[in-house]
């Protein structure tokens, strides 16, 4: 039993509970933060004192410890920590619970954590669900009607999702025997073509799985949940959903797809083009809605189900392209770590300006240029990489996931997708004319904590690094694909 | 290690975009100046550049090359040869001239300068990279500042012309993007260079190479541009502040041109070969489309927009005719037009600053007032529709002469003579123009208006004097044009 390769998950755990008993006694809550960063800090280093060494299988098989784990493990790491940073100036709002908000984004990225790590299908699903009720309590945390309203909404959907999810399972399990990822796919193999098509049961608890995992990633059509409960939640904690929520989703759904159905070349091939399907439709759904939004928190919300479908590319190139071939699986990796940048960047300037507006609306960031010109310029630098423009990160993780999708002969959806982004810009230019042309409601600043201002400067300098000499993430992209456990 | 010319020249604008937009307390006049110094260094390398230029080496001068991002085999590659190289001149040469140009902005001048400061990197970016997704990189990058100056700084309608602005180059470069990745799939490269002397036979399967072709040429197209692609550029100029119309016509518009001639048809000759009659035909539509409806313009920078679409029309004839001597002349024209256009745009401006009124119909007899303006608007009117002794002359001349003798199109005689023809419309609306402007019985709402001052004589005078030394000596930059050209003429088979 190798507990120190657990050591990250451990670490985050004790750190969580020890933030909720701190709350108990000290007064200066500012404390909370020092110590949630901290613990997180400790924990990443941890996982950079695996990076790069040989894969290993600890709990019986249940979790891999393989560069792709750790490499999902610091992007959660990392964005909790950033989230946590920039919740500083809405959590002071709060009376109470301030150490219950802390240790709940700690206990989802733990669950993450988790998800990122598990080859074995109930554990998948207990690290599931130890993420979304985390985030099912810190959505309605605000405990006004809209959060409360997203939060038991959420809550529904997520249940049936995850009970659809589990059904998949099942049947997934009565086909082959077995609950491990490894040995479901060896038994997959061991039937023949007619064997799968005289069990369609297996078929169906595949499509099952992707329809529970579609709901964590947003993808159309289980999306329906996404606008409301991003517009109810606290703006850092919508700011988590869209991120590292769907981070984890997609880190599951590389993992079981690619070990348990990645072979023979005809599944795969099937769930590849389910996936490109699912793409086109997301990409072209959620950007068309989102044009006509007039909240800034909807409009994201629509446009993270368009992001969505473009790392369906991803997806679906590593359908159609054969096992060996990494391009697929580490351009979607860069497109997370990138996608991550840009939106926590985006969400903490909202959260900046929002605090000071007290509204979300659009049309209230008029001026924003002249009233908070660095806030706006971040935030405009965002919604450049979100449309996928240079020399932000989103360009770069276009443009490797689309060459990913070219190669393996997806040319008709990155036809589509590029078409795509052209739609989105109009709505996310929208916004920054508004803040750049419009004329401000009032002359007065908009002010920002230190912690703020570090979270948001960090993403910022993040997605220009990443849009500029992208090649060092691509390399760990590339090995974190790479070493792959089956 | 020698000196690296081009990084140089391209960032040193970039770099004083990022001092001006963030040194805090600049006074507007720090801000010009700084704009000027760091737009002037620029233009100094490179007229440097032009003249140790190696005129007997057909090659790529002046490299420079490092691995950039390993995982895709992208390189940081650039270079300029016979073909790039004047318009890296024309770039610099327009970057330091608006910022006199633009002397008297007193809008938001921080932001301003930063921008049109930015604009110049990215645009002299695209002419000197080598690797196609550093190239795409500086492409995209220049549409951000546009939207900015246009919607900004511009008047009427211009936020509706600046989205448009930026949906129709977004779509074309959306096109580009798909036919770059299918270029980078089908030769696992992004080297111009590699691609172009590799060749693309061995992979016509996977992906049909005409697609490719048609995916780059749509980019290309929009930016040039190209009848029926073309519709956002009235919207563009008329509503852009002038020294943007300057940039604009003088400079981005020549990207599609260059782009056609770098990648279309040096990596795909022979579709080029057998698209040529298509084009040409387009070609011709554009030039008397264009120089038809500039005819009836009654707004004076609508109409030096629309004579661009018509212009610009030469240069795709130029291009597609596929023979020396009129790919040479398509260089030349984007030069001379850039020249040209430019300064028809920055006098416009100066008429419709110092008269406060853009509307042919009304304005009347400026000779009186400003009779400096009057004889350099009517200096590069003459340029635009070819008089001898002007840059236009020469340029259309080979434009015309290259493509009557060409023997890739079947008819294509046909087609110059109908060509020519535009130039006869150009003289018409040129001169019909000029005459409503200036000439007729003195209108008393002008008395007041001014002529130049010295800033704008400075600047007028660079201008002309560019003018006349390529139309009296164009061999200053057809003998460099043509070290560009003879290697594609060598894919070509000719």
């Amino acid at each position: 039993m190798n507990l120190e390769l657990f050591l990250p998950e451990l670490t985050l755990a004790a750190v969580a509970i020890i933030v909720i008993l701190l709350d108990l006694v000290i007064p200066r809550k500012g404390w909370l933060v020092v110590v949630s960063i901290a613990g997180i800090v400790v924990a990443a280093g941890f996982t950079i004192a695996m990076w790069g060494g040989s894969s290993q299988a600890i709990f019986n098989n249940m979790l891999a410890v393989d560069n792709f784990a750790l490499f999902f493990k610091l992007l959660f790491l990392a964005i909790a920590a950033l989230v946590i940073l920039a919740s500083t100036d809405y959590v002071s709002k709060f009376a109470r619970f301030q150490g219950e908000y802390h240790a709940l984004v700690l206990l989802s990225a733990l669950g993450m954590m988790l998800m990122a790590a598990t080859t074995e299908l109930i554990s998948i699903y207990l690290a599931l669900e130890l993420t979304s009720i985390s985030l099912y309590v810190l959505v309605g945390f605000l405990k006004d009607p809209k959060s409360t309203e997203a939060s038991l909404k959420y809550l529904l959907l997520g249940a049936v999702a995850s009970a659809v999810l589990l059904f998949g399972m099942a049947l997934v399990f009565g086909f082959t025997g077995k609950t491990q990822l490894g040995e479901i796919a060896q038994a997959i193999q061991a039937l023949s073509l007619t064997g799968v098509l005289a069990s369609p049961g297996l078929i169906l608890g595949m499509v099952l799985m992707v329809a529970g995992f579609g709901f964590k990633i947003a993808a159309v059509p289980f999306h329906m949940w996404v606008p409301d409960v991003y517009e109810g939640a606290p703006t850092p904690i919508t700011a988590y959903l869209s991120v590292a929520s769907k981070a984890a989703g997609f880190a599951i759904i590389l993992r079981v797809f690619y070990s348990a159905f990645g072979l023979p070349q005809w599944l795969s091939l099937d769930w590849g083009m389910l996936f490109a399907v699912l793409a086109a439709i997301g990409m072209t759904l959620g950007n068309v809605i989102a044009i006509p939004q007039t909240n800034i928190k909807r409009m994201l919300g629509y446009s993270s189900i368009a992001q969505a479908g473009y790392l369906m590319v991803g997806l679906a190139t590593v359908g159609f392209s054969p096992a060996a071939d990494i391009v697929g699986r580490s351009s979607l990796l860069f497109f997370l770590a990138s996608y991550a940048l840009t939106n926590l960047g985006a969400f903490t300037a909202i959260i900046a300006i929002s605090n000071k507006l007290n509204s979300d609306q659009i049309s209230d960031y008029s001026g924003m240029g002249r009233r908070a010109p660095l806030l706006a310029l971040a935030l405009t630098l965002c919604l450049i990489s979100l449309i996928g423009m240079p020399p932000a990160a989103g360009f770069m993780a276009k443009f490797y996931i689309f060459s990913g999708a070219v190669q393996h002969g997806l040319l008709w959806l990155v036809v589509i997708a590029v078409i795509n982004s052209v739609i989105s810009s109009y709505y996310y230019l929208r916004v920054v004319k508004v803040m750049w042309l419009g004329e401000p409601a009032s002359e007065e600043k908009v002010p920002s904590s230190g912690a703020l201002r570090l979270a948001l400067s960090l993403s910022c300098l993040g997605v220009l690094l990443l849009g500029i000499i992208p090649g060092f993430i691509m390399k760990l992209a590339e090995v974190a694909a790479k070493m792959f456990v089956f | 290690m020698s000196f690296n010319y081009l990084t140089t020249i391209i960032f040193l604008p970039v770099a004083g975009a990022i001092l001006i937009a963030f040194i805090p307390g600049l006074s507007q006049r720090a801000i010009k100046w700084l704009a000027a110094l760091f737009t002037f260094v620029p233009l100094a390398l490179s007229i440097y550049l032009f003249a140790i230029f190696d005129r007997s080496a057909g090659a790529i001068q002046f490299e420079e090359k490092l691995s950039w991002i390993p995982a895709i085999n992208a390189h940081y590659h650039l270079g300029v040869d016979g073909l790039s190289l004047p318009l890296v001149i024309l770039m610099t040469f327009l970057g330091f001239l608006v910022v006199l140009i633009s002397w008297k902005i007193d809008l938001r001048p921080r932001e301003y300068f930063a921008w049109l400061l930015l604009l110049e990197t990215s645009i002299l970016g695209v002419f000197c990279s080598l690797d196609l997704l550093l190239f795409f990189l500086f492409w995209e990058i220049e549409v951000i500042p546009m939207y900015f100056l246009i919607s900004i700084w511009g008047t009427g309608r211009r936020e509706y012309s600046a989205i448009k602005y930026v949906v129709y180059t977004l779509f074309g470069s959306a096109m580009m993007l798909a036919g770059i990745l299918s270029l980078y799939f089908a030769t696992g490269s992004l080297s111009m260079v590699e691609i172009a002397q590799g060749g693309l036979a061995p992979f016509t399967a996977v992906i049909p190479v005409v697609a490719i072709f048609f995916l780059l040429l749509t980019g290309f197209a929009v930016k040039l541009p190209v009848f029926p692609l073309h519709t956002w550029l009235p919207d563009a100029h008329t509503d852009a502040p002038t020294a943007v119309s300057v940039v604009l016509a003088g400079a981005l518009l020549k990207m599609g041109g260059y782009g056609m001639i770098r990648l279309c048809v040096t990596i795909f000759p022979q579709v080029a070969q057998q698209y040529a009659p298509l084009l040409v035909a387009f070609a011709i539509v554009s030039v008397l489309y264009g120089a038809a409806v500039t005819l009836r313009q009654t707004d004076l920078k609508r109409l030096v927009a629309y004579s661009s679409i018509s212009h610009m029309g030469y240069v795709l004839l130029g291009i597609f005719a596929l023979g020396q001597v009129s790919l040479v002349g398509a260089t030349l024209q984007m030069f001379s037009h850039g020249i040209i256009t430019g300064l028809l745009f920055a006098m416009a401006g100066l008429v419709m600053h110092n008269a406060g009124e853009r509307d042919l119909r009304k304005l009347g007899g400026l000779v009186r007032q400003m009779p400096i303006i009057a004889v350099v608007f009517s200096v590069a009117g003459l340029g635009a529709l070819g008089l001898p002794l002007t840059s236009g002359f020469a340029a259309e001349f080979l434009v015309f002469v290259g493509s009557f003798t060409s023997t890739v199109v079947s008819g294509i005689q046909v087609y110059t003579i109908l060509g020519v023809l535009g130039i006869v419309i150009t003289a018409g609306y040129i001169l019909w123009m000029l005459q409503r402007v200036f000439y007729g019985p003195a209108l008393e709402q002008f008395n007041g208006a001014k002529d130049a001052d010295i800033l704008e004589r400075v600047y007028m005078f660079a201008f002309v004097a560019v003018i006349m030394l390529v139309g009296i000596y164009p061999a200053i930059l057809t003998d460099v044009i043509k070290t560009g050209i003879l290697p594609i003429m060598g894919l070509l088979g000719a």
